[in-house]
């Protein structure tokens, strides 16, 4: 067998690291979905009357909609009265310590690398830990409250700061913005909420570790940040997932209101089960995520994704104020039979709005790896500025890798540029490290994290650090 | 150093295989610098590759034992740890990597497998400073990646580079003077004389008596038709050069 070959071969029987069921009691309530499982999330969350009314109307919306055909992603369509819409752990969310955390979740973070201590210790991470829906932990809350800074979970966020979950939930993503979407609104169970005031910079990385748990639960989170004017945020998302057989679907909903002259980051690294080689299980990842920045605003979103078994994701900016900047920066591994189609959409609406794009797709094993981007240029956008680079790693010939750029332009004062590049890790390179004593895993592991390092660079550093980790974890024991 | 007896070997050619080398021997001592000339497509690649452990070749037949071991009883990397070189023909391009970051990747492995510890970053720096000077490159092409867009000039010289830095016991060099300009092949056969000694050896596949001008060869060797079929001193570089292989094809009776 070829190197090539045999590398091949390994990446793509590589089982998943990350595979552990953690066992915690759980509350959850009878599948399927209708008004009454409505009306049960929203009573066992405790919500007020606006809250579910919200709901209910998205469920409405929701059900008057069809679950559209991914381009170039085939999957079994999740059978939605199959799903479980709420679980929660039994144990009670509100702790002060380490030491009242389930010490089977505590097992499951070391696991992971990333034990809760370490964050506090070493990084000064607020970690949010959202584990089946509820919030188990939130941490420096007292550090953040001095700045004024909010970042709960999004149910405390409904009971404690509803005038401004009201003002802003659904603006960015209205209920009726597609099919997942609409599902998101009606069922959400929990996620984050983040709130920077005028002028304030937040004084730390705010950080959210999502797991799925629960067999067949599906997940649906909700995440809202708010930066006020001149204000700045780095919140940085990252996941992995228990080995399943069942498919798990995915369906969040995330998004960013970054005023004038505010900032926000957002990072995300994702590594949930894709399923194994033949294609069996995985997670379902159909996310909806979208900023809206005001004049001379920035948002960033940059991604690293290895995980899921079909990924359908666009975080997209509307650049509505003048001088407002987009930026999306994503590395995108796909492996064994894993499908991804994942991109980004920069409208265009303000003046002198920029936006880039860096796309770096990695394919392997049979997987299908697709970029789709769409530039929106608005007849008003005078002097819009974009820039594009998407580029594809192929390793061996049995994977594909798609790039689909759509332009829509319609002011001639507008500088689109658009760079695509195609590379395939071949013999040729890996005999190429052989030969001056580096051995192929390790080759390919620099050639990995050489493609993306633009990328890379775009994470906070401890998130980089991870990052690069996932990405070698991905590849380890690829090569015999 | 190195010795190569009655050595066969197949490349899979369109679903056959087809043997390149017929029975070649070669025996390499310490110190030693020998040159290797022979017409295109006779096997000199295919030797460089075969003793390099490249996938895809197939030895049928003869024993080659690298510094006295087996030397297909090792992985590709272990016969570079070992202190094998090659200097590649058409070096590789390799996107995203930078030269420092291979180069000290390359290093530690070796001395990882030597039992050391991996150098310090500053005395990495110093180390590859100095080695650049050798072959005069400049500082700024450290941090580009391994080989992108280069000149083909700048390809050989980086591959001399590597060399040095990686101080290998036994360096095969393949065509390194091709395409090279005078001054190139000057500063490329500088920094080969600099690293001659008593324990180190080359095999320089050429097809230029040129570069033995200034890299003086302790012997010569014809390749044709996968075998050694002459063997000489420098003084046979110059023969074939003024009068080309016939004569040898003649005496040797190869088609
Ligand atoms: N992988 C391969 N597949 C098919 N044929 C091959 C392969 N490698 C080498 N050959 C053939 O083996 C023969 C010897 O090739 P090789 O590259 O060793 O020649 P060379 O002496 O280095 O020639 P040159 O002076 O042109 O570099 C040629 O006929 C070549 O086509
Ligand atoms: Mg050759």
């Amino acid at each position: 067998m070829s190197d090539e070959q045999q590398l091949l071969e390994e990446f793509t029987s590589k089982e998943y690291e990350y595979g552990f069921v953690t066992e915690i009691e759980e509350d959850r309530i009878p599948k399927g979905l209708n008004e009454d499982t409505i009306r049960l999330i929203s009573a066992k969350k405790n919500e007020p009357e606006w809250m579910l009314e919200w709901r209910l109307n998205a469920l409405r919306t929701w059900q008057k909609m069809t679950e559209p055909n991914r381009p170039n992603v085939t999957y079994h369509k999740p059978d939605f009265q199959e799903i479980t819409y709420y679980s929660a752990p039994k144990q009670k969310p509100q702790l002060n310590s380490l030491d009242e955390v389930d010490p089977e979740l505590l097992k499951t973070f070391e696991k992971l690398g990333i034990s809760l201590e370490e964050q506090k210790r070493l990084t000064g991470v607020a970690v949010d830990v959202v584990m089946d829906s509820v919030s188990v932990k939130t941490t420096f809350r007292d550090e953040l409250k001095k700045h004024g800074v909010i970042f709960c979970s999004f149910s405390e966020a409904i009971q404690d700061h509803p005038d401004l979950v009201k003002k802003y939930l659904g603006t960015v993503v209205p209920t009726a913005d597609n099919f997942y979407a609409a599902l998101n609104s009606a069922v959400f169970s929990d996620g984050s909420f983040c709130y920077i005031p005028k002028g304030v910079r937040c004084p730390m990385e705010l950080s959210t570790y999502f797991r799925i748990n629960a067999a067949g639960t599906g997940q649906f989170e909700r995440t809202l940040i708010v930066a006020e004017e001149g204000s700045y945020v780095s919140y940085l998302e990252g996941c992995t997932a228990p080995m399943r057989d069942e498919n798990q679907l995915h369906a969040a909903v995330v998004e960013l209101i970054a005023l004038d002259n505010a900032e926000i980051k957002y990072s995300t690294v994702q590594n949930w089960y894709p399923g194994n080689e033949h294609g069996v299980g995985g997670v379902y990842n159909f996310v909806t995520k979208r900023g809206i920045a005001h004049e001379r605003a920035k948002i960033s979103w940059t991604q690293v994704e290895t995980g899921s078994a079909v990924t359908w994701k666009y975080p997209s900016c509307i650049l509505k104020g003048d001088h407002s900047i987009g930026e999306f920066y994503s590395v995108a591994v796909t492996n064994n039979r894993q499908q991804a189609d994942t991109g980004t959409k920069m409208i265009h609406l303000g003046k002198n709005t920029k936006s880039r794009i860096v796309s770096k797709g990695i394919s392997a094993g049979k997987s299908d790896n697709s970029y789709r981007g769409l530039v929106h240029i608005s007849k008003h956008a005078e002097g819009a500025q974009n820039y594009s680079q998407c580029d594809s790693l192929l390793m061996g010939d049995q994977c594909g890798a798609h790039t689909f750029p759509y332009i829509e332009n319609k002011n001639s004062t507008a500088s689109i540029e658009h760079e695509a590049t195609t590379s395939k890790i071949g013999e040729d390179i890996l005999f190429y490290f052989n030969q001056r004593g580096i051995d192929t895993e390790k080759a390919t592991e620099m050639i990995v994290n050489g493609f993306s390092r633009e990328v890379l660079d775009k994470l906070p550093m401890e998130f980089a650090v991870e990052a690069k980790k996932l990405l070698a974890v991905s590849l380890e024991g690829s090569v015999g | 150093m190195i010795n190569i007896h009655n050595l066969h070997a197949s490349v899979e050619s369109e679903g056959q295989m087809v043997e390149i080398l017929k029975g070649l021997d070669l025996n390499i001592n310490p110190g030693e610098v020998h040159a290797i000339m022979g017409p295109n497509g006779s096997g000199k690649s295919t030797l460089a590759a075969v003793l390099s452990g490249k996938e895809g070749y197939e030895v049928t037949e003869g024993k080659v034992t690298f510094k006295d071991q087996d030397l297909f009883e090792w992985e590709p990397e272990e016969r570079a740890n070992e202190g094998m070189f090659l200097a590649f023909q058409y070096p590789i391009e390799v996107p995203g990597v930078s030269n420092a970051n291979f180069l000290k990747e390359a290093l530690n492995e070796k001395r990882a497998y030597q039992g050391l510890e991996p150098l310090k970053a500053g005395e990495f720096l110093k180390l590859v400073r100095e080695k650049a000077k050798l072959v005069e490159l400049g500082d700024n092409f450290i941090s580009r990646s391994v080989n992108e867009g280069f000149s083909g000039g700048e390809k050989k010289r980086n591959e001399i580079f590597q060399m040095a830095v990686l101080d290998p016991e036994f360096a095969i060099m393949d065509e390194t003077d091709s395409g090279l300009d005078i001054d190139a092949l000057k500063i490329v056969a500088n920094g080969v004389n600099s690293l001659r000694d008593d324990n180190r050896s080359f095999l320089i596949i050429t097809h230029y008596q040129r570069l033995l001008d200034y890299i003086i060869p302790d012997y010569v060797h014809v390749l044709m038709d996968g075998r050694i079929v002459k063997s000489g001193g420098k003084e046979l570089a110059l023969k074939l050069e003024e009068q080309g292989y016939d004569w040898i094809k003649e005496e040797v009776g190869v088609a």
